[in-house]
């Protein structure tokens, strides 16, 4: 609740710079959607876009099983406290 | 020895030569450009072991592997990006060779052309607008709180609190994502709209009302994150993010041809 406020009033001029790191969500967004689509001679390159869809519905199922063992590892079974950022999942992906 | 191809990242017009020179691309290659009919494609080795069509299936799909080459893909773009106009190119889009890099900047130029016309003094900023629907629910409002508000004002407030339903409240900053994307599409040369984020992904606890990109005159792009401050502070329960400078990769491709949303 007091996030809202907070984050409202905090200063909204600062920009980031280029270059600075960015939310791997964000960039995604931007790299699976955006760029021109060529094809290249690999041919799973993103030309074929549904494909890189399909393999990324599956690496969002395998998101919380894997990330529930890379915690459990390295913090002896506490409950995973930060979500790991990856893409956009829709059901019609 | 692995057979070896070029990962392509993107093409640019009148790329300083030095500007890519301290930059590494994805697996630490070093980048180099190819130019070609006045376009100028920026490449670097990348093992077919890696990138070849098999290894690319399974590494697609490797969270670990997606970061790393995705942010790779990103530092060589966006360092080109901050030269010269520059199209980003999708993710891992890999030639044999290099006369396979010219023969498709060959073929494609007057489509990088026309791209590089509509991006070049343009840059692309992101803005994405959460709301926060806990406040607006019934009950929720602090100044019914108040130890000093008058009787008559507490009433009437209580009494809305109460109508105002949550679906009432969902249509409501519906419509005020709907005014941000307007008001800031009037500001920018276009905008185009990116999917929801899974909160499960982003790490974000609001309901995100909206994804967006916008494409902005470089002249007018203190116009454009002023309007953002100003949108930010329509309603307490909205929060925007600006993000960016982007390069431009939600413009890239034809409005036709657009995929996001």
């Amino acid at each position: 609740m007091d996030r809202v406020v907070s984050e409202r009033s905090a200063p909204r001029t600062a920009v980031p710079a280029r270059g600075q790191r960015v939310a791997l969500v964000d960039l995604l967004d931007r790299l699976l959607a955006g760029g021109v689509v060529i094809t290249g001679d690999i041919t799973i390159s993103i030309a074929e876009v549904d494909l890189v869809r399909i393999s990324l519905r599956a690496l969002i199922a395998s998101i919380r099983p894997e990330m529930n063992r890379v915690l459990d590892d390295e913090d002896a079974g506490q409950p995973p406290r930060e979500p790991i950022q990856g893409t956009v999942s829709r059901e019609d992906m | 020895m692995a057979e070896s191809g070029i990962y392509v990242y993107g093409v640019s017009r009148d790329l300083p030569g030095e500007a890519m020179e301290r930059v590494g691309g994805v697996a630490g290659a070093p980048v180099r450009v190819i130019e070609q009919g006045g376009l100028t494609a920026v490449v670097s080795p990348v093992s077919l072991a890696e990138f070849g069509e098999e290894a690319l299936r399974h590494n697609l799909e490797d969270l670990g592997w997606l970061e790393s080459t995705a942010r790779a893909h990103h530092a060589v773009v966006d360092a080109a990006a901050a030269s010269a106009a520059t199209v980003p190119l999708g993710l891992a889009t890999v030639y044999r060779s290099e006369d396979r890099v010219r023969k498709a900047l060959r073929e494609r130029s007057e489509e990088f052309t026309r791209a590089l016309g509509r991006i070049t003094g343009r840059t692309e900023w992101g803005v994405k607008a959460y709301a926060d629907l806990r406040g607006a629910t019934p009950g929720g409002t602090a100044a019914e709180e108040g130890p000093a508000a008058r009787p008559g004002t507490s009433y009437l407030q209580r009494r809305r609190a109460e109508q105002h339903t949550e679906e009432e409240a969902r249509r409501e900053v519906l419509a005020i994502a709907e005014r941000i994307d307007t008001e800031l599409r009037d500001l920018a040369a276009t905008g185009r709209l990116h999917r929801p984020q899974d909160p499960q992904l982003s790490g974000e606890r609001g309901w995100m009302i909206l994804n967006a990109a916008y494409l902005v005159d470089d002249a007018r792009a203190d116009d454009f994150r002023a309007a953002v401050a100003r949108l930010a502070g329509l309603r307490p329960e909205i929060r925007l993010q600006l993000t960016g400078p982007w390069a431009p990769y939600s413009f890239a491709t034809e409005e036709e041809a657009w995929t996001g949303s």
